[in-house]
């Protein structure tokens, strides 16, 4: 590698704060002052270039001091990683939440996204700007899905220093919001996540019953409330036991994909090469998503458990956490379990004295939708742009770093402690033939009481919308998210399984259930949805990357028409979207046009 | 001409290839053994030296029990597959692909792409005239080569070429997202502020003329450039021992830019800023 760096320099804040994460430079190959030694020997090679992972931490490190990452702290922090700059470059500028301009050290991120935008986001960003005049040091972006969708509007202020501060006003008043930026250190404490569960403390829950009951900072209270039993089991049973009940139990993964997770075990674990990686994939992104943030939120040790097994069935001995840089309550809850877990040898070189070694490594995203992918995160792990890769080759056979990778989402990993507690048996028999098993459903809009909600598997649209009190004046709800699809009120009956939804002709997806009124203007909500699609495409290929564009440009030509006057923009939609889903190179691409199409077909949207 | 040596022997495997059997040797792509088998499916991105990136997504084909069709750049074939690269679903996500190109950068000086708009019935005006497009300047910012962006189709061949492909210097990379992504070098700088070293790699494996050298790039500004009336000869480069074969182009007497055959074992079409660059010592007449 011939690597070439310019002339400017880090200040003394923007070197401290990659030095925290590095630790000092040894020589001036790598940004130290010159010694004698210097003149004759080079440093970096391989054994630097292997630390290129620590690239999007190094990124974060110094845009959390700093606020925003100057070419001279870029330049640093590619001397310290041997790191080319261009590359580096690329990457920073790939993330939403990092600047390579310079900005205020507090950003107000308000979510424009759906579930808020309906509860009144775009005055609120108009509030919040009038206040916030040019000069008040706080730069006000507008925001994809903060995924604290059932206290819409929400805003999440970050301001840059050492440490950083960040305060989540939801829902948020425009007085709430400008005081949480003004000063995040001192604004109200959010609400326990326990109140994002309508149902905590109910009897008869399986993935949310600790949520509300327990003390997601104690590990003592954690294992009072029946933590670490499941782990337990493993041992008992061995991998491969592990793995035989997991598949035995039918849970598919809940990400979206319904892939049989047994038989995802089963692929990596069977594989020579090692080592194994275990990712969980963290980086919920999904609009009108917010399950897995409530889940770490209310029961982080139940994920850092459920990790462990599945680290322990497949063979790994490392597990990242990819945990989406929006969800800051979450990594400090997560931070410390994983902490208190190491600990009390629950994790490291021997957990629970069975001679197994497992540890967790948190990876925080930066904003970007499409790292939800599972290759586009193991390339923004490894310190890449947040690309997807192709498949073939499957994660299975070479993911992270090109090594067998198991990656599981927070709810599908979360799944597998009440399989080994109650045996696969019991757990096959809640829900349906196909899909087995509880499931997390996050109601929001236009719902009396919007949270994340458990049912098992065959309970109706209707029934879980009755849980949460529709409130009149329904038109459609979104199931799935962005990447999902509409249905008619007319069509609450359908029965919300990977069966019942299929053969409707939608989509679970990650398990969106999104309430629309009479009051929401349909036009502007399939807009914000192509604008979505639009902000958050990787660029990588053509047909997504353009693609999306050119639906968004034709939304807008017919926001508001009608009828023959709508027609021929439709039809180029249709023949855009076919190509998006069939031609694009993952899965963002290829679902960019779902929503849209269904609200052409089912709801009669531009009729 | 060129020597290519033998590759060790590989087995043959059998698919079906638009229903006839076709036999490719292991490890081909399934463009291999369309072209193999005398098929054209017209490719932007796919480079003969370079892993195929498969990022334009106009080489789709369909193959039976695929849920999306796949690019034929960079899919092996395996054996048993059902391929069918004609079809209706194939050629309309081709289409496609070729209108949003087509509508939103320069596609003048791309090898072939004019005949596969008319092939396909490409109509890349349908998305109106506010359809979103680069509009911006080449940047002229060294006397060695220009880009272009407006010709850019972010196919990342450049990227690969100037990366641990070929040469090695990293000096570029994609950067932004989604329609604002952009190939850049560190800090968007200009050229002369960055990393490159001018080999003109890039250029020698652009497949639109991004990547121009200045020589061209004036010639067709000047409308002097005719490539009719250029002749190519291909020589060894005098500069240093190792022997690189050198393409020159040559129009009115003069050489108007140089590349090198992608089929030499040793350097693949590989050039230093010496032999891409240095001949203008060849035509000093004074």
């Amino acid at each position: 590698m011939d690597l070439h760096f310019g002339d400017s320099k880090p200040t003394h804040e923007e070197r401290a704060a990659v030095d925290a994460l590095l630790g000092p430079p040894e020589s001036s190959w790598e940004g130290a002052d010159r010694s004698d030694a210097d003149l004759r020997w080079a440093r970096g090679g391989r054994e630097a270039r292997d630390r290129r992972d620590l690239l999007l931490p190094g990124l974060h490190a110094v845009n959390d001091r700093i606020g925003w990452i100057s070419e001279g702290a870029l330049d640093y922090l590619c001397r310290r990683l041997t790191v080319p700059p261009a590359e580096a470059y690329g990457v920073a500028t790939f993330y939403a939440m990092f600047s390579l301009k310079p900005r205020p050290a507090t950003v107000l991120h308000v979510c424009t996204d759906l579930a808020c935008a309906a509860a009144g986001a775009p005055e609120l960003c108009a509030g919040i700007e009038a206040r916030l005049g040019l000069g008040s040091g706080v730069s006000v972006e507008r925001s994809p899905c903060l995924g604290l969708c059932e206290r819409a509007p929400a805003a999440l202020a970050i301001k840059a220093g050492d440490p950083l501060r960040t305060a989540v006003s939801a829902p948020a008043t425009v007085e709430e919001a400008v005081l949480a930026a003004s000063s995040p250190g001192s604004a109200p404490e959010e609400p326990p996540a326990a109140l994002a569960v309508p149902q905590a403390g109910q009897d008869g829950l399986m993935l949310l019953h600790r949520v509300g009951v327990v003390d997601p900072s104690s590990l003592d209270d954690y294992r009072a409330h029946g933590g670490y039993t499941a782990l337990r089991r493993a041992f008992e049973l061995g991998p491969a036991g592990v793995i035989r009940e997991v598949t035995d139990s039918g849970l598919v993964g809940r990400g979206g994909a319904a892939f049989p997770t047994g038989r995802k075990w089963q692929a990596t674990a069977s594989q020579p090469d090692r080592p194994h990686y275990l990712v969980c994939n963290a980086d919920e992104s999904e609009p009108g998503t917010f399950k897995d943030r409530v889940l770490m939120e209310g029961d982080p040790y139940a994920l850092v458990e459920a990790m462990t097994i599945a680290g322990y069935a497949t063979g790994a001995h490392k597990g990242y956490l990819y945990l989406r840089g929006e969800y800051p309550r979450a990594l400090h809850l997560l931070e410390h379990a994983i902490a208190q877990a190491r600990a009390r040898g629950l994790l490291g070189d021997d957990v629970l004295g069975q001679g197994y070694a497992f540890d967790i490594e948190i990876r925080r995203g930066a904003g970007a939708y499409i790292c939800g992918e599972e290759t586009a995160l193991f390339n923004s792990i490894e310190g890449y742009r947040g690309e997807p890769r192709s498949k073939p080759p499957f994660p299975v056979e070479k993911g992270l770093f090109g090594k067998p990778t198991v990656e599981n989402n927070v709810e599908t990993l979360v799944n597998v402690l009440p399989i080994l507690t109650m045996g696969a048996p019991a757990y096959a028999a809640i829900g349906t033939g196909r899909s087995t098993g509880p499931k997390l459903f996050c109601v929001s809009g236009s719902v009396e009481r919007p949270g994340v909600y458990e049912v098992p598997f065959g309970a109706t649209l209707g029934e879980v919308l009755t849980l949460a009190g529709v409130r009149e004046g329904l038109r459609a709800v979104l199931l799935g998210g962005a990447a999902g699809g509409f249905v008619r009120a007319d069509e609450l009956d359908i029965p919300i399984t990977f069966e019942g939804t299929r053969e409707a002709g939608t989509t679970l997806g990650s398990g969106v259930v999104m309430a629309i009124d009479d009051s929401v203007p349909l036009p502007r909500l399939l807009l914000r949805i192509a604008e979505f699609f639009r902000d958050e495409s990787c660029g990588q290929c053509v047909p997504c990357r353009v693609g999306t564009v050119r639906q968004e440009e034709a939304l807008h030509r017919i926001v508001e028409r009608t009828g023959a006057d709508a027609a021929g923009d439709i039809a180029l939609l249709r023949e855009v979207g076919r190509a998006m889903r069939d031609a694009s190179i993952c899965g963002l691409g290829q679902t960019a046009w779902n929503a849209v199409e269904s609200a052409i077909d089912r709801l009669g949207a531009y009729e | 001409m060129t020597v290519t040596p033998l590759g060790i022997p590989r087995r043959m495997l059998e698919f079906t290839l638009d229903g006839e059997e076709a036999r490719v040797p292991e490890g081909s792509t399934i463009l291999d053994a369309c072209r193999a088998a005398g098929k054209d499916v017209p490719t932007l991105c796919e480079g003969d030296t370079l892993r195929p990136k498969n990022a334009c997504r106009v080489c789709v084909v369909e193959v039976e029990g695929a849920r999306t069709l796949v690019p034929a750049c960079s899919r092996k074939a395996e054996p048993g597959m059902e391929v069918r690269t004609d079809t209706e679903r194939a050629r309309h996500s081709r289409k496609i692909v070729l209108e949003l190109l087509a509508s939103s950068v320069d596609l003048s000086t791309t090898p072939k792409v004019a005949g596969w708009l008319k092939e396909y019935a490409a109509k890349p005006d349908r998305f109106g005239p506010d359809a979103a497009r680069l509009n911006e300047e080449p940047k002229v910012d060294n006397d060695l080569y220009v880009r272009d962006y407006d010709k850019c189709i972010l196919c990342y061949k450049c990227v690969d070429a100037c990366g641990d492909q070929w040469q090695n210097s990293f000096a570029i990379s994609v950067a932004g997202r989604g329609f604002d992504a952009r190939i850049a070098v560190e800090h968007d700088a200009p050229l002369t502020d960055s990393a490159c070293v001018y080999c003109g790699n890039c250029i020698e494996v652009c497949p639109t003329g991004a990547l121009s050298f200045k020589s061209e790039f004036d010639m067709r500004a000047a409308g002097t450039w005719d490539e009719s009336a250029q002749t190519e000869t291909t020589t060894v480069c005098a500069y240093c021992g190792v022997g690189c074969n050198l393409t020159l182009h040559v129009q009115d007497n003069e050489i108007v830019k140089v590349t090198s055959p992608h089929d030499n074992p040793v350097t693949h079409g590989n050039l230093c800023i010496k032999g891409r660059f240095g001949y203008q010592h060849v035509q000093n007449r004074d």
